[in-house]
């Protein structure tokens, strides 16, 4: 039993890594709940995709600085999400495409810059972050996000549900169409460099889905959705940095592939459409 | 209230989809606008709402704030999450906003809506369970709890059956009586005769505006018809003054 507990309260650094990657679940969950009912799962990959530039040239001009390359993140996400977002509207392009067109740009970008350092250590980093070495001010910087994400999400919660449910009738009264819109992008961006700091830009995206996709196996309503997302991601969370301390393996991946092994179980298991209960379960009421 | 249609064009790709029309909605009216498939009804009920701008000519008289709009059900997601209550609720974002909470006396009103569409005992059942019909009855509910005194339907009875039509026309009437201009796009003649007082036939170009006896004439049906296939891609550019 205590081989359960004693990583976390023996070494400093695994209790960082689970605080940390705890605040970025609260965070970044209930915005992966909302990208899964809208249809916009590989929407934050790619945006995943266009924020490793910003973090790129941060890098070459501060070297790995937590404000620098969260600066740089934030900076290069929402210019994507403005961009696409102007370029769907205005033109006869659907959003994905130009979402599509700029992210790869944007990687494709961050790729040379990275390897004008000649480094492949440092690009390592980028891609898969380092939830392992968090000191004092990247805690501080990953609760301020989930702090700002969980504020705003709340603000924009009403506006944003209606907007997934009746698109139409919110365009209407004006401004509040648009701040949904924008403000949900710019929580993708926010939280996916929170995530990016903990898991590295490609694997951040994981922790948003995961649970979200899980989630949606076990429970219906909207509001129960994202209590048990963000539980499962939790749970995620406390097994993968386990695994990754006893079995010796790099905590990303860890996390991430216990999140993904809880989604294959809900998949299988899950009480809502779960597959063992879609073959077994044939009686039916009478009215 | 009085709506104005001043010398309205409204354009898809250089083709007019509504062409020059001037029309006078009063309030409290009932009005249909019918017309063949690609007549412009649609466009010009989305302009009517403000979700389009509006190339020539002007509509004035018309507040947004003033309207509740009933979009054709393919553009609402089913799948979403959400609670027959839920969804009905949504109807109150014009006065709670972003931070107001949901009161009892909203809660009140919400029930009440729910019940006037005929569906009591619903009310947590999950939008992705209803039927076609129940779920225009869920749409009609929120319009209910809007509250507006300009209500616009677009195609409110498209694939519903004969008893949800009956119910939700009474609903309909209820506007009518309290004064409220509704506005719908139909295209069951038929239904119009009955129950619309006022039709706009439309076939890009207006046919005829008035009182529905006079306008859905069999000359005027047929002329509607021969109107709207008439789209040319080599017609010159429209010359007629802007008023």
């Amino acid at each position: 039993m205590m081989e359960l507990i004693v990583p976390f309260t023996e070494y400093a650094f695994m209790q960082r890594a689970l605080v940390g990657s705890l605040a970025v679940c609260l965070g970044a969950v209930p915005v992966g709940v909302f990208m899964t009912l809208r249809r916009m799962s590989l929407t934050g990959d790619a945006m995943a995709h266009a924020i490793l530039p910003g973090a790129a040239i941060a890098y070459l001009i501060t070297g790995i600085s937590l404000i620098g390359m969260t600066i740089g993140g934030l900076a290069a996400g929402l210019l994507v999400v403005a961009l696409s977002g102007w370029v769907s509207r205005s033109t006869h392009l659907k959003e994905d495409t130009s979402l599509a067109a700029f992210y790869l740009i944007s990687l494709a970008l961050g790729v040379l810059i990275l390897s004008l350092k000649h480094s492949n250590l440092d690009l390592f980093h980028v891609l898969f972050g380092n939830i392992l070495a968090l000191d004092n001010d990247a805690l501080l910087l990953l609760a301020s996000i989930c702090s700002i994400s969980l504020f705003l999400f709340a603000l924009l919660y009403r506006p944003l549900v209606i907007e997934c449910v009746d698109p139409l009738f919110l365009r209407r009264s004006g401004i509040a169409s648009a701040l949904a819109h924008y403000g949900f992008l710019g929580l993708m961006v926010l939280n996916l460099v929170a995530g990016f700091h903990a898991l590295g830009t490609l694997m951040a995206i994981g922790l948003m889905i995961l649970p979200a996709a899980a989630a949606r196996f076990w429970v219906t309503k909207l509001d129960h959705t994202l209590i048990a997302a963000v539980v499962f991601s939790f749970a995620g969370c406390y097994v993968g940095l386990l695994t990754s301390y006893y079995f010796d393996l790099p905590a990303g991946p860890a996390i991430v592939l216990s999140l993904g092994s809880l989604y294959i179980v809900s998949l299988i298991f899950g009480c809502e459409g779960g597959y063992i209960k879609r073959v077994t379960s044939k009686r039916h009421l009478e009215a | 209230m009085t709506i104005e249609l001043n010398n309205l064009t409204l354009i898809y790709d250089k083709h007019p989809a509504v062409h020059h029309l001037s029309a006078t909605i009063e309030g409290g009216d009932l009005l249909a606008i019918v017309g063949p498939n690609g007549a412009g009804k649609s466009t010009l009920l989305n302009a009517l709402a403000g979700l389009r701008s509006v190339e020539q000519g002007k509509i004035t008289g018309l507040n947004p704030d003033d309207v509740a709009y009933l979009p054709q059900q393919t553009q609402i997601d089913r799948s979403f999450p959400l609670t027959v209550t839920e969804l009905v609720a949504t109807g109150l974002w014009q006065r709670i906003g972003f931070h107001q909470s949901i009161g009892h006396k909203h809660q009140t009103q919400c029930e009440q809506a729910i019940a006037a569409v005929g569906l009591k005992g619903f009310e947590q059942r999950m939008i992705n369970t209803l039927s076609g019909g129940q779920m225009q009855r869920v749409l009609f509910a929120r319009v209910l709890l809007q509250d507006r005194p300009i209500v616009l339907l677009d195609e409110p009875f498209n694939a519903i059956d004969a008893q949800t039509i009956a119910d939700l026309t009474r609903v309909i009437q209820s506007w009518h009586k309290d004064q409220r201009t509704v506005v719908m796009v139909s295209h069951d003649l038929e239904y119009v005769r009955q129950h619309c007082p006022k039709t706009l036939l439309l076939a890009r170009e207006p046919i005829g505006f008035g009182s529905t006896q006079n306008v859905l004439t069999t000359d005027n049906i047929k002329r509607a018809q021969r109107m709207v296939e008439a789209f040319d891609e080599s017609a010159p550019w429209c010359r007629k003054e802007d008023a």
